[in-house]
């Protein structure tokens, strides 16, 4: 296997590393390093969606031990999606960035990065242990991030979200233990095959292993009632920073998608269906709480945030019900609500800077160019809610389409259209009070190109995903094949053969 | 051309409109006049196929995932709206270019008008569920814009946020319903839907699809009770009105009833519920349209109740009701459309919409008092003129109807009370603004409209006269094709306007008669109303639902979320409960697996009574005596390392009681600065809580760990065991698996570390706390902070320390040991000297800056790891060989010892790099800076 695998990882551990031994370099400087990692990281991402579209699963191990004794990376359909989704993602965060925001506080580029290699290293791995490990340094690196700019009501929701987090990783580790007594490895193929023949003995100790793990991963994607550290942890940060924090909820559902779909997918008796009701209730659960929420926020920044886990609800209905067309229609959702929830901050942000009130919902004056304002606004309101012509409605079909052969299907049915409809009286409420009311105050300058740019080209992606929606949509539903089949990345992991031919590869 | 065009030509005028809105006044209305009219064009190119009774289509495949194709059909009944589309844009764009204040945005205003009439055209000829679906919201959306258009006026803003809710939601139910209907088709292809009329109709979803599309259906054609946005609407620009909201955009729903008509009606349920709410919006808005003194008002709520009229009798469900139907959203778009074109001139000329103020025009603008006299005369359903032909087809229908037995008079008696009223409110619009004396108080002096402004009127006007004079010959063959359309073989129709004197001429007759004395008694019926009718309004309601929503989502996000840590934590514990006892609960778990334990001795069991003691009197302490709460929680660390040792696992054992050291003096140095504030006591139910969560966790995790040890498994560390010294060259199969085997996580958690001191530093840096005079119990600090005698026995203590670390260093890959070991047994020994000797001290002796050494020691890792690329090996192969030195003899060398080596260095560097942070807290001198990212000059 070529090196490419490697590549997300590398890239912007070296630019982090780099940053950190170049010590005083200036902020241009800075600036001129994290926009070449990111751009490099957009173009390997690229190419490895290309790579993976071709079908083939990319095996890389570590070390050149084989599986499942040494750590593998695996470039599936999946792995490749995420990263390329992080990539363009990140690529719009820190073209806002560099505009200004990098400068309220100290080594934003070098957290940036680490926050990049978080993020690939957790779509990347192929070990559950090593998944860990790729949390901790998300963690870790986005507690920074939260942090950047300080201010006491950062520090506060940051506090919250690193101590719940840090109880998750320790429920993570005791999930992990549980799950190697019962299996005896780690390695994500060998755990898929080792628990679809899992001695029905050992199956209640392997589910409550798991159970731990929907715990950690529902943490993670801030499901009900395990959200409260994201509204105000994403309200309080820095624009660029939530606009990219967009994908650490997916991070969980992500987890979830590996984690259930294939690791336990093939499982036989009670490991079979042990999560969907759950899944299912969790996600009518966050589908309520999140539009409630959003409704309710009397801050623009906080109802995106809101959105942020209104989507997390959505995706899981489509999680828990577990067909191929519904995983399609997560993995279709999960791009479009990531790209557009970061978009949207970045256009709260462009709002709340025009406006003396910020961007508090209430009657004020309305920002400088409120016009184009109100356009990336519409787009954006119009994608999150799932109206028609953007991607949201297409994500959402799939979804109910999927669920109409399922016994839940009124009810996710209702919850999902139900919360459509809040959503939409809550953000024309939100756009016509911070956009059409009150008057421009006639000194302020409109945002520059430069900021706006960045927004605008994420929000772009919502009608590209519908332009070639055929196109998409064919590239997850074969995604969602190759997870629930599972066959395929498990023989493609534990088949290959280490470079060295000396390496042994089984135990005598 | 391609009937793909019709919709196109319409995009690209929207594009084009604001493009060109610089060049001259009138640029934009030319550009959307012209894609208009070529829009026509091609429609009209395609007419001799669709008079002869073809379907041209149009099929791209889009989003097969979904059903989505980019499908177009143009049928007779498309045809038909087509034409009304683009025949009426093109009027209301002359009309609104002269409309319009010279100084508006005019791009803007002509790009959404196109945008809506794209979005028009793509609902009539959509041959696509879920293509149909995407242009009706489109029309919800532009009609926002529209209604929205001047957003610094407060009605504006109100009217098209309701209106976008209300159609919205109305979207939202369509889109289940059509959804359902093409589940219960198996397609989403109009053709197959149109052909599967009885399996629908069968089927058990029937009711929830028909009550779903018609929810869409009734919110976006203003029916009662969803009527209430279209007047709110009506704040619009008129041309906008004229167009949107009584010519086009709110016929999409009575377009549904006929688009569907083949497949939904003919039932029951159908006659009941279409044929109910439209004969209430009927007689409701023709009632209400009275009492309005705003012109436009008047004409909304008579758009109103011409829709429920509509929606009647499409409810019918009979194929003559439905082509009376379509005969009426023919009549009533052309007469509306004039009127409201009459009206907008009038306010234009007079300032002001208030029909009590308005008066006695006919003196100023005679010419166009005529035209909108006419129109008005349309509207109440006059002879010679296109209203009186479908309402008398509507009468004719309300009459021979068996469905409703004994009572069935009630239906012509309502229509003709409708009919009273209609001929009562038109009555209103020409008398109250025409004559009835003069004009009281306008703001200017009105006079004719220019000459172009008229024209569109003037042609809608002329058409209400040919349509109503010449039925066969005019309207005739579009009827025919539109109801071929709709219900693929037309019923035979007559449009002669004499029919003799039948039961529907006498109920006109009555219904002129009564309305004209509806409205000489107006005065009278107008105080009456008002004393007599509660003043509800839907948008009332509407607005105090909102409020309601609004008000229940505060205090359910209140009520979950009161932003207490501690809060979130308890729900997290609890859920963790939950989520793993149900499974162990309902599938049973054999705590014991059978595994023998070892026998317990006397110094096990006082350790674990030991950690289990210092567990609870750390929770204990916590409150009231940091400290103690600290030094408990290294007991437990302690016995946890002694453990270790027990259990012969000395490379564990010196790395929890290395970490233990270091994180206890860093925790001393945070609590040094935490405030001592009172605490708030902690109520006894909150205490009870949390020592029953507090158990459960705490048992539950040692019964599944008991449950776990008691089970045999067969896990994969045996290949460890076996191949760490032929493979990995260490015999120190921990260190092995920590720097080979699994060095990738060790890699992971290096820049953990690292991450770590980075954010340190910027959460850190520049943070500048005032040092504590007083410790616990109000004891005042030392004075000296750094004793002599600690710093003289420090400083020798040094080298020996770092030789130490050197050693386990070195040793780790065949011996316990290791980087990491290593590292905090050398940070623990510069640790000490910075205590011992202040800060200052030390930070002028260590040249290296810590962001140095952590970056260099992640480098070097990571260079080992890339050093195997060279040999094509997978990153982080390790190599190892034997060299001999003269002395030493046989040395094994491993770059899995480099690796280490970066291990130590990012430990070191991180440890040190914390406990300056912390220390510089609250000095309040200048020290040397670490090296460090982020600095700006």
């Amino acid at each position: 296997m070529s090196h490419w695998l490697v590549l997300p990882l590398l890239i912007p551990f070296a630019a982090g590393v780099g940053l950190l031994l170049a010590g005083r370099m200036p902020l241009a400087g800075q600036r001129w390093v994290g926009t070449i990692a990111t751009a490099a990281s957009l173009l390997v991402a690229i190419r490895l969606f290309g790579l993976a579209a071709e079908g083939q699963i990319g095996v890389y191990l570590i070390g050149d031990w084989p599986a499942p004794f040494g750590i593998v990376l695996v470039l599936d359909r999946l792995a490749a999606l995420m990263l390329l989704t992080t990539a363009l993602l990140a690529a719009g965060a820190l073209a806002y960035a560099v505009s200004g925001t990098d400068r309220a506080g100290r080594a934003f580029h070098a957290l940036f990065q680490f926050q990049l290699l978080g993020l690939n290293g957790a779509f990347l791995t192929g070990d559950l242990f090593n998944l860990f490990v790729f949390f901790e340094i998300l963690l870790i690196a986005s507690y920074s991030l939260l942090l950047h700019g300080g201010g006491p009501a950062r520090t506060r929701s940051a506090l919250h979200y690193v101590v719940l987090n840090l109880v998750g990783s320790s429920l993570f580790l005791i999930g992990v233990g549980l799950i190697y007594s019962a299996t005896g490895t780690l390695n994500i193929a060998d755990l898929a095959q080792a628990l679809a023949g899992l001695d029905p003995e050992a199956q209640p100790i392997a589910a409550a292993g798991g159970m731990l793990l929907v715990v950690v991963f529902g943490l993670k994607a801030a499901v009900l009632p395990l959200h409260f550290w994201l509204p105000h942890a994403y309200s309080s940060a820095t624009a660029p920073v939530a606009a990219l924090f967009a994908i650490m909820t997916k991070v969980g559902i992500y987890a979830m998608v590996r984690v259930f779909g294939l690791m336990f997918g093939h499982g036989e008796g009670m490991l079979a269906e042990l999560f969907a009701p759950w899944l299912l209730g969790a996600a009518i659960l966050t589908l309520a709480g999140g539009t409630f929420g959003a409704v309710a926020s009397s801050d623009l920044r906080e109802m995106v945030a809101y959105l942020v886990i209104v989507s997390v609800g959505t995706l899981l209905a489509g999680l828990a019900l577990g067909t191929t067309e519904a995983l399609s229609g997560t993995l279709y959702y999960l791009v479009h609500s990531t790209l557009v929830g970061g978009a949207m901050f970045l256009v709260a942000d462009l709002i709340g800077r025009g406006r003396s009130q910020g961007p508090a919902i209430v009657v004020g004056g309305r920002p400088p160019g409120a016009g184009l304002l109100a356009v990336l606004f519409l787009i954006g309101g119009v994608a999150a809610v799932g109206m028609p012509p953007l991607s949201g409605l297409v994500g959402k079909v799939m979804i109910l389409l999927a669920a109409q052969g399922s016994e839940w299907v009124a009810w996710i049915w209702a919850a999902i259209l139900i919360s459509s409809l809040f959503l939409l009286i809550g953000l024309s409420r939100a756009g016509v009070t911070l956009l059409w009311c009150g008057d421009v105050n006639p000194g302020d300058a409109p945002a520059t190109a430069a900021l706006i740019a960045p927004a605008a080209l994420l929000l772009a992606m919502s009608p590209l995903m519908v332009a070639f929606g055929g196109w998409l949509t064919a590239y997850t539903e074969a995604t969602a094949a190759q997870i629930t089949d599972g066959r395929g990345y498990v023989e493609a992991v534990l088949g290959q053969p280490p470079a060295s031919p000396l390496r042994p590869t089984s135990v005598p | 051309m391609s009937i793909g065009w019709i919709i196109l030509l319409p995009l690209c005028g929207a594009l084009a409109a604001p493009l060109v809105a610089g060049r001259t006044r009138a640029a934009s209305a030319w550009a959307a006049a012209a894609a208009t009219a070529t829009a026509l064009a091609v429609a009209l190119s395609h007419a001799p196929a669709v008079f002869a009774g073809e379907t041209v289509q149009l099929l791209y495949p889009w989003i097969p995932a979904i059903g989505l194709d980019l499908a177009l059909r143009l049928d007779g009944l498309a045809f038909v709206f087509v034409l009304l589309v683009l025949a009426i844009g093109l009027l209301v764009i002359l009309y609104a270019s002269y409309y319009l204040p010279a100084e508006d945005p005019k791009g803007r205003f002509f790009a959404l008008l196109l945008l809506f009439q794209t979005a028009m055209l793509g609902i009539v000829m959509a041959d696509n569920l879920l293509m149909l679906l995407v242009f009706w919201e489109l029309t919800s959306l532009t009609s926002f814009l529209l209604v929205g258009y001047d957003p610094s006026k407060q009605a504006a803003r109100r009217g098209a946020r309701i209106a976008l809710v209300i159609t919205g939601a109305g979207g939202l139910a369509l889109l289940a319903g059509l959804l359902l209907l093409g589940h219960v088709v198996g397609s989403y292809r109009l053709s197959d839907v149109l052909a599967a009329g009885d399996l629908v109709r069968g089927h058990d979803l029937y009711v929830p699809i028909l009550v779903l599309i018609l929810l869409g259906v009734f919110t976006k054609s203003a029916q009662f009770p969803f009527h209430f946005w279209l007047p709110g609407a009506m704040a619009a620009p008129t041309p906008v009105s004229a167009y949107l909201h009584s010519a086009t955009m709110v016929k999409a729903g009575v377009f549904l009833l006929a688009r569907f008509h083949p497949t939904l009606a003919g039932t029951e349920v159908w006659f009941y519920l279409v044929g109910g709410v439209g004969l209430t919006t009927l007689l409701f808005g023709a009632y209400t349209a009275l009492f309005k003194h705003d012109l436009k008002g008047l004409l909304a709520y008579s758009t109103i109740s011409h829709l429920g009229l509509i929606t009647f009798l499409f409810g019918l469900g009979t194929p003559l009701g439905a082509v009376a139907g379509l005969f009426h959203i023919i009549n009533h778009a052309i007469f509306k459309g004039s009127l409201f074109m009459a009206a907008g001139i009038i306010d234009h000329e007079t300032g002001t919409r208030d029909m009590r103020r308005i008066n006695g025009l006919w003196k100023y603008m005679p010419y166009t008092a005529t035209l909108a006299m006419v129109a008005a005369s349309a509207m109440a359903g006059v002879p010679l003129l296109n209203g009186f032909l479908s309402k008398e087809m509507f009468f004719d229908q309300t009459l021979d109807l068996d469905l409703l037995g004994g009572v069935a008079w009630l239906l012509p008696a309502a229509a003709t009370l409708a009919g009273t009223f209609a001929v009562a409110y038109s009555l209103r619009f020409i008398h109250d603004v025409f004559f009835n004396g003069e004009p009281v108080d306008l703001p200017r002096t009105p006079h004719e409209p220019p000459r172009w402004m008229r024209i569109p009127v003037e042609i809608l006007v002329a058409l209400c006269l040919l349509v109503g004079i010449l039925p066969q010959q005019t309207v005739g063959p579009f009827l025919e094709i539109g109801a071929s359309g709709m219900l693929g073989s037309p019923p035979s129709f007559d449009l002669a306007i004499w029919h003799g004197f039948n039961a529907p001429l006498v109920m006109s007759l009555i219904a002129l008669g009564a309305g004209v004395l509806v409205y000489s008694s107006r005065h009278w019926l107008f105080a009456t109303h008002d004393r007599l009718l509660p003043r509800t309004s839907g948008e009332a309601a509407f607005e105090r639902i909102a409020a309601l929503l609004l008000h229940v989502s505060h205090r359910i996000m209140a009520w979950i979320d009161n932003r207490s840590l501690q809060r979130y934590a308890v729900w997290l514990v609890l859920v963790v409960l939950v989520l793993t006892a149900a499974p162990l609960v309902r599938h049973g778990l054999t705590l014991d697996g059978g595994l023998a334990g070892e026998p317990v001795d006397g110094v096990s069991l006082v350790a674990a009574l030991l950690v289990a003691a210092a567990a609870v009197a750390t929770v204990v302490a916590a409150r009231r005596q940091r400290l103690l709460a600290l030094i408990m929680t290294s007991i437990v660390g302690l016995v946890v390392s002694l453990t270790f040792i027990h259990f012969s696992a000395p490379d564990l054992a010196l790395t929890q009681l290395s970490v233990e050291v270091v994180t206890t003096i860093l925790l001393l140095l945070v609590l040094y600065l935490l405030p001592l504030g009172e605490i708030r006591p902690t109520p006894r139910w909150r205490q009870i809580r949390d020592l029953v969560l507090a158990s459960a966790a705490g048992l539950g995790t040692a019964a599944l760990a008991y449950a776990m040890m008691t089970r045999g498994y067969e896990p994969i560390s045996r290949y460890f065991l076996e191949f760490a010294k032929p493979h990995g060259g260490g015999t120190n199969v921990v260190n092995v698996i920590l720097v080979d085997f699994r060095g990738f996580d060790t890699w992971g958690e290096i820049t953990v570390l690292g991450i770590a001191a980075t954010g340190i530093y910027a959460m850190l840096r520049g943070l500048r706390l005032k040092a504590p005079t007083r410790g616990i119990g109000g004891r005042p600090w030392s004075a000296d902070a750094h004793p002599l005698i600690l710093a003289m026995i420090s400083r020798p203590l040094l080298p020996l320390a770092l030789l130490v670390s050197v050693y386990i260093l070195l040793r780790g890959h065949n011996s316990p040991g290791g980087g990491f070991i290593a590292g905090l047994v050398a940070g623990t020994a510069l640790i000490l000297q910075q205590l011992a000797s202040g800060q200052q001290w030390t930070g002028e002796r260590m040249r290296l800056g810590y962001f140095t050494l952590i970056g260099v020691g992640l480098a070097v890792a990571t260079g080992t790891g890339l050093a195997a690329l060279i040999f094509e090996r997978p990153f982080l192969t390790s190599a190892y060989t034997y060299l001999s030195l003269p002395l030493v003899g046989k040395v094994e060398v491993a770059s899995a010892m480099a690796f280490d080596l970066g291990v130590f260095l990012v430990v070191v560097g991180t440890v040190m790099l914390i406990l300056e942070n912390l220390g510089r807290l609250t000095s309040g001198r200048t020290q040397t800076a670490p090296v460090s990212p982020g600095e700006e000059r």
